[in-house]
């Protein structure tokens, strides 16, 4: 018996890869994601930036790409490709923690709002209150107020880091509750969880057994949404001039360098701005293949 | 003798012009782009630089300056001085002589009531004048005829052109602005978007924070003057879309504070359609060195107060080893090309009170900082930064958010880096750290950092004022709500004793002398504050409008009568 049930744990997971293939855009995001994960992990290994003086840096300032220097360099002749590795790895870490925090907190507040109809009214009051807020002057007044005391604690990047990924974590979880709100509700009334009632299991069995492992797809394709937004949210702030210390490049920092040289070398506002790009696109279309070959409805199809 | 000069010159002007220039409106249409649009035309009522240039095309002052700083004649017969007994020999009052049969646009005649009621207006108590500093030490202005004004200050005022002169205390039409004193000077809607002037053009229609149309004045006192029948004057954009208008397509004539990234001038400057005018008034970029303890391990009311120095700071050599790694000439190349220039001195101008023999900063000397560094006991740690008793040299270095002001800190750090001093950067949103809340820790008077960029200048000719903030009494603190103007909280009793005899010197001379000293204790002596850059104003001008002349001591309209279409 147990072996059947775990061969077809197997094959289940193997028929949503086979869905999930047949998607081109998602493998194809796959592909890409990889690939910029890749490029910021192993960057600093494979390309090892010369560390130049200020008088030497000034002499190859605005430099066209070349072997020297693979993505040219920028108006204080600093290597454009070194700053892209380190910017990736900040925008990326941002996307990615932020949203496991978005997830966590959204996913607890929906499952406590649709199992528990007494948490219901006031949780999901909460959530609109929430999404009421106007995001980014939220998330100024957030940097203003507690910058520097973070900062303090943890040293000026770090404290910027969580900060920021803490800030957008805790302002974009709303969409994900109510997705979660909204299954749980459909999934308490079914046969099996009645059963489970019926024999006495308490609710956090219930709720970690029964209806959990069937809001994962919705999660899941939630997910994928807020690592894009997180890194999008991330870019808005350093545009801004604001999250980071200014010499802490990130991807939307390195845009809003590039801005005023826009039009002489256009090179530096394209590469972080397709990294950007490609980073939430790729991003979306897994979780567009994701929610397709999540669904059991669809996958025979 | 200068004074003498300007009036020369003036003369010749008003003989040479009508030679010059056909006819009044010959001319046709110009176009004029202020990105910051202007939100008022009464310049008693907003400081900002946009609403009083715009206002001085309509509205003048019995004087202005010219673009060397000198005091010149606008609706006085001549600049009253010492010499000529325009001026008390004590210093305690100034006689103005209005020229005869000058007409407001409306074809009233101009008496010595409307200065008079300028006055009352400006410094009524219910009123909140924003150029109220012009007018400070005035006891009374008296009118014993039409045309004579005689202004009384309280004590003696080496400096007496401050009423009635420059582009922000014009003479406005007692008619007109008679029920507009005190509590009602806001809600005088019609007068204030549309005064009456005596200035070379009248407001035909004012959209605010938009576009003001204007025409020629028929009654201006120069019959062939402006050569311009209207002028529109249109908001909008930022300095660069500006630039742009000008300079490569050509929609503008002129474009005001035109700032934009020295590869971007030289790409437009280019194109031949226009050009960059520059010139230097007496705004200085600088570092400030906090003489105070920043620390947040203070308590919140003793940080950067002065119960307790700077750690670091406080060593002179410290501040001078920082100030020589520093390369100037790079600073400009990079941030502002012909808009700036390396300057040592905190008083860049006037000719007069700045310090020429003040260029030591201007070479980098790297290695000469690391000895001075060695010499004040700071020695190389294991990780390349240096330490002194166990304490690193770290410093915090905070300005304002700004791309130019980002690449200073970045070259700045990389410097100081390399004489061994270990550099956080900080920048905060320019409202935030310009805005002068008590309540926020980020603003540049609370200087909770070691050091911190941002420029600063003096309005008019006459640096006392500016000089005088830097007296023990300006510190700001909890005590003041954090409002003095003495930034770096440097103290020196020997330096508020010049300040003192400064005030009470007249003689021209002299007074540079002092001004001079002052300058030197400082920034070469004492390193306290920084001077990095001379910033000048940068505005764009269409090779077909001519007679433009750059002007950093009055407004840049100026001399807009003087402008003409180049066929």
């Amino acid at each position: 018996m147990t072996d059947i049930s775990l061969d077809r744990a197997e094959s289940q997971l193997a028929a949503i890869w086979r869905q999930f293939r047949q998607h081109k855009g998602a493998v194809f995001g796959l592909c890409v994601l990889v690939f910029l994960v890749a490029f910021v992990l192993l960057g600093p290994y494979l390309w090892q930036a010369e560390t130049l003086k200020v008088s030497e840096a000034l002499k190859v300032k605005n430099k066209p790409p070349s072997l020297r220097f693979p993505l040219g360099t920028d108006q204080l002749g600093r290597d454009m490709l070194d700053r892209m590795i380190s910017a990736g790895r900040v925008s990326l870490a941002v996307g990615f923690i932020a949203m496991m925090i978005a997830i966590f907190v959204g996913t607890f507040i929906g499952v406590l709002a649709g199992y528990f109809k007494r948490l219901d009214g006031p949780l999901m009051r909460l959530t609109d209150m929430f999404l009421a807020l106007p995001l980014i002057p939220l998330l100024l007044v957030m940097v203003m107020l507690f910058r520097d005391r973070i900062a303090g604690i943890v040293g000026p990047e770090l404290g910027a880091f969580i900060l920021i990924v803490f800030a957008i974590g805790v302002t974009s979880w709303m969409h994900a509750a109510r997705i979660v709100r909204g299954e749980v509700l459909a999934l308490k009334e079914r046969e099996y969880v009645l059963a489970a009632r019926s024999i006495g299991a308490p609710p956090r069995r219930i709720i970690l057994r029964h209806i959990l492992p069937n809001v994962v797809s919705p999660v899941m394709v939630a997910a994928t949404l807020g690592i894009a937004e997180a890194i999008i949210t991330e870019s808005v702030l350093s545009f801004l001039g604001l999250g980071f210390p200014p010499d802490f490049p990130t991807w939307g920092r390195l845009l809003f360098d590039g801005l005023q040289y826009m039009q002489l070398y256009p090179e530096r506002v394209i590469w972080p701005g397709l990294a950007i790009s490609l980073t939430v696109l790729s991003v979306n279309y897994i979780g567009d293949g994701l929610r397709d070959a999540l669904d059991p409805k669809a996958r025979g199809r | 003798m200068k004074l003498k000069t300007a009036l020369l010159g003036a003369v010749c002007a008003f003989a040479f012009a009508p030679a010059a220039f056909a006819e009044r409106g010959a001319d046709g249409h110009v176009n004029v782009l202020y990105w910051q649009a202007p939100s008022t035309l009464n310049p008693y009522l907003s400081s900002g630089t946009k609403d009083v240039e715009t206002a001085s095309l309509v509205l003048e002052g019995l004087a202005g300056f010219n673009e060397k700083g000198e005091v010149i004649a606008r609706l006085a017969d001549g600049v009253p001085t010492v010499e000529n007994g325009g001026v008390a020999a004590d210093l305690t009052s100034i006689t103005w002589k209005l020229k005869p049969g000058l007409l407001w646009s409306d074809g009233s005649p101009v008496t010595s009531a409307d200065a008079k009621f300028t006055w009352e207006y400006c410094t009524h108590p219910d009123g909140g004048c924003a150029q109220a500093a012009r007018y400070e030490g005035v006891t009374a202005v008296e009118t014993p005829d039409d045309l004579t004004i005689v202004v009384k200050f309280a004590s003696p005022k080496p400096n007496p052109y401050m009423a009635f002169v420059g582009g922000t205390s014009p003479i406005l039409q007692a008619a007109q602005f008679a029920n507009c004193l005190g509590a009602a000077a806001s809600t005088c809607t019609d007068q204030n978007f549309m005064p009456i002037g005596t200035g070379p053009f009248v407001v035909k229609e004012f959209k605010t924070n938009d576009t003001v149309s204007l025409e020629a004045n028929p009654n201006y006192r120069d019959p062939a003057k402006p050569a311009f029948a209207t002028m529109t004057v249109k908001g909008g954009g930022d300095a660069e879309a500006a630039a742009r208008a000008v300079m490569e397509t050509g929609e503008f004539d002129y474009a005001w504070n035109t700032q934009i990234n020295p590869e971007l001038q030289a790409a437009m400057a280019g194109g031949g359609k226009g050009v960059f005018l520059n010139g230097f008034g007496t705004l200085v970029e600088r570092i400030e060195m906090n003489m105070t303890d920043p620390s947040a391990d203070l308590a919140e009311g003793e940080r950067s107060t002065v119960k307790h120095p700077h750690p670091i700071l406080s060593d002179i050599k410290v501040r001078q080893a920082l100030s020589m790694a520093i390369d100037r000439q790079v600073l400009v190349d990079v941030g502002y090309g012909s808009a700036g220039r390396p300057t040592c001195n905190l008083v860049p101008a006037p000719e007069m009170f700045a310090d020429a023999t003040n260029t030591g900063c201007l070479t980098q000397d790297i290695e000469g900082a690391k000895k001075l560094l060695d010499e004040a006991g700071w020695v190389v740690g294991g990780d390349g930064v240096r330490e002194k008793d166990g304490k690193k040299l770290h410093l915090l270095y905070q300005t304002s958010t700004n791309p130019v002001r980002q690449d200073f800190q970045a070259l700045v750090k990389g410097w100081w880096e390399e004489i061994g001093v270990s550099v956080e950067l900080k920048n905060i949103d320019a409202s935030v750290f310009f805005g002068g809340d008590a309540g926020s820790p980020d603003t540049f008077q609370k200087f909770y950092a070691d050091v911190e960029m941002y420029a600063n200048n003096f309005d008019g000719t006459d640096p006392e004022p500016y000089l005088a903030q830097y007296m023990c009494d300006k510190i700001p603190g909890p005590d003041n709500q954090w409002q003095g103007e003495n930034i770096n909280r440097y103290c020196d009793p020997a330096y508020d004793a010049l300040v003192k005899e400064m005030a009470a010197t007249a003689d021209l001379a002299k007074r540079s002398e002092l001004a001079k000293t002052m300058n030197a204790m400082l920034t070469r002596d004492t390193m306290t504050v920084v001077p990095l850059v001379d910033r000048g104003r940068l505005s764009a001008a269409s090779v077909t409008l001519g007679g433009v002349v750059l002007n950093t001591w009055d407004t840049e309209m100026w001399n807009a009568e003087n402008w003409f279409r180049v066929k």
